[in-house]
């Protein structure tokens, strides 16, 4: 039992074919009590570029604010949209900082290149240790139900179709199994492709604690 | 101080008191522009959360480690070093394709165990003050002057930053390996190993290392090492990385070799549309900015 379980949450993002998809539960709650049912763990930080973040829901909210200011400093020096490799260097910056006395939340990263389209996904860990994975990443509670279902469940090159059902599947499969993130919707923030975002595929999922 | 100014002068004369101590607080906090180095802002926050939770029998979060088996070897014309690819998060594979073998200046590459924020941190932060040192000195950099920044930051943080490093590199004066340690000691020696691993690659290395080497000789014997780390040490494995440097150049060589591919799955698991229930979509179309523009004329006379 982990500070990460106290307010509970998972997100995940894949990694199609030309395009990337990144999901979350909305559950809010402290321990085992709900408090609510649509709390926002992924935050747009681009067009075409989305930040999730798991763990102590007051870091999630802190972190993600903290990094829009500085996102919006860079888009104004710069003059144009951020990369998502930059960005997660960025992130990565941010966390390191707090090396000795981190904030406790675990972020996945899903963008498209905004020149090029190129997917790119990946996850850091509490204190910025980045990793790029070709296929997807997890962060949560139930983190190994999650890789458990995306192992089994991912192929490369998977067409934006097969996408839309494969990334709800295994979430809900697994908010099955998780007290702390039952019983409340997943969101689904985007299947992101070059022209144009798919956003808010909200699916209840009616399980038993 | 700015932000804080700005609030006081728009609040007006009358309700300056009052505000005096709170609006200035929650202003500074936010909008502040990184400034570099180490915050210890959440120390205090932390201990107490930890405290707290501890009542509750919960735990810290577990930062991404490599368990990990890196080496490295000096022979007859270079250094060869060597590491696996697996990143741990607690009991958990969390990476299984990491890179450990750090790029610190063109001749001189550092293989890292430990915290794997860390290890990433300090290799690019020696990097960076590396290249503005060779600048200064119109050099190539020497490997000694990365070892002697690296255990002068590490002992500065008295072990604190968990980073053990493998630093390796051939400059003017021949090719030099050093064993880095989190608390700040080096070794300068023929042959290194470190992390979980160590025992068992340093077993091979004890076996088959024989002083001025081939090239061929040297890689075959730094990937029989890490396979050992691979096979016997749970904190180790997927694939072996292996880099070699020589006075003109290097060979980054990911993977040199895959004794854990992934088998090919026997069945199709994809699920029919309309399996999971869609409550409500949003579909935004996003605008594609023209970035180039070619104009073919067409004879159509």
């Amino acid at each position: 039992m982990s500070i990460m379980s106290y307010n509970g949450g998972a997100v995940m993002a894949m990694r199609g074919k030309d395009c990337v998809a990144i999901a979350s539960d909305r559950r809010f709650g402290v321990q085992a009590q709900m408090v609510t049912t649509d709390f926002q763990k992924i935050f747009p930080m681009g067009d075409r570029l989305y930040i999730g973040l798991a763990g102590l829901a007051t870091d999630v909210q802190t972190v993600s604010q903290r990094l829009k200011f500085r996102l919006n400093l860079y888009e104004l020096k710069e003059g144009r949209q951020i990369k998502p490799k930059t960005f997660m260097s960025m992130v990565s910056n941010l966390l390191y900082e707090r090396r000795f006395g981190p904030y406790y939340i675990e972020p996945v990263i899903a963008g498209l290149d905004p020149k090029t389209f190129e997917p790119f996904i990946c996850s850091l860990d509490l204190i910025g240790c980045p990793m790029v994975t070709e296929d997807f990443v997890v962060s949560g509670t139930c983190a190994e139900q999650m890789y458990g279902m995306c192992e089994s469940l991912w192929e490369p090159d998977m067409e934006r179709q097969a996408f839309e059902m494969t990334c709800p599947v295994s979430r809900i499969i697994e908010f099955d199994r998780m007290s702390t993130t039952v019983d409340s919707k997943w969101d689904s923030k985007g299947i992101i492709s070059k022209d144009g975002r798919c956003g808010n595929n909200t699916a209840s999922s009616k399980s038993m604690i | 101080r700015d932000t804080g100014g700005v609030a006081w002068a728009r609040a007006g004369r009358t309700s300056r008191k009052r505000l005096h101590g709170a609006v200035k607080m929650a202003t500074l906090s936010v909008c502040q522009a990184p400034c570099g180095g180490f915050s210890f802002d959440y120390c205090r926050r932390n201990v107490l959360l930890e405290a707290e939770l501890a009542k509750l029998e919960r735990s810290v979060p577990a930062a991404r480690k490599t368990g990990t088996t890196i080496c490295g070897v000096v022979y007859k014309d270079g250094v060869v070093l060597g590491a696996d690819t697996r990143a741990t998060e607690g009991m958990v594979v969390a990476d299984k394709n990491c890179s450990k073998i750090h790029y610190i200046s063109p001749n001189i590459y550092c293989c890292g165990a430990g915290t794997a924020a860390d290890t990433e941190m300090t290799t690019q932060i020696i990097s960076s003050n590396l290249e503005l040192h060779s600048l200064s000195t119109g050099r190539l950099p020497r490997v000694a002057t990365a070892n002697r920044m690296l255990k002068q930051m590490l002992f500065r943080y008295q072990g604190y930053i968990g980073a053990a490093l493998v630093l390796g590199g051939v400059d003017c004066l021949g090719p030099h390996l050093y064993s880095i340690y989190p608390h700040g000691s080096t070794d300068k020696l023929p042959y290194v190993t470190m992390g979980s691993g160590s025992l068992a690659a340093m077993a091979v290395f004890e076996d088959r290392y024989k002083p001025d080497m081939e090239e061929e000789e040297a890689k075959q014997l730094v990937r029989d090492a890490i396979a050992a780390g691979i096979f016997n040490d749970l904190g180790s494995g997927s694939n072996i990385d292996v880099c070699v440097i020589t006075k003109g150049k290097v060979d980054y060589l990911r993977p040199h070799d895959e004794p854990n591919k992934k088998g090919t799955r026997a069945g199709s698991y994809r699920y029919k549309q309309g399996t999971t229930g869609i409550l409500t979509k949003a579909v935004t179309p996003l605008d594609l900015e023209v970035v180039e523009e070619t104009v073919q004329t067409m004879d159509t006379s």
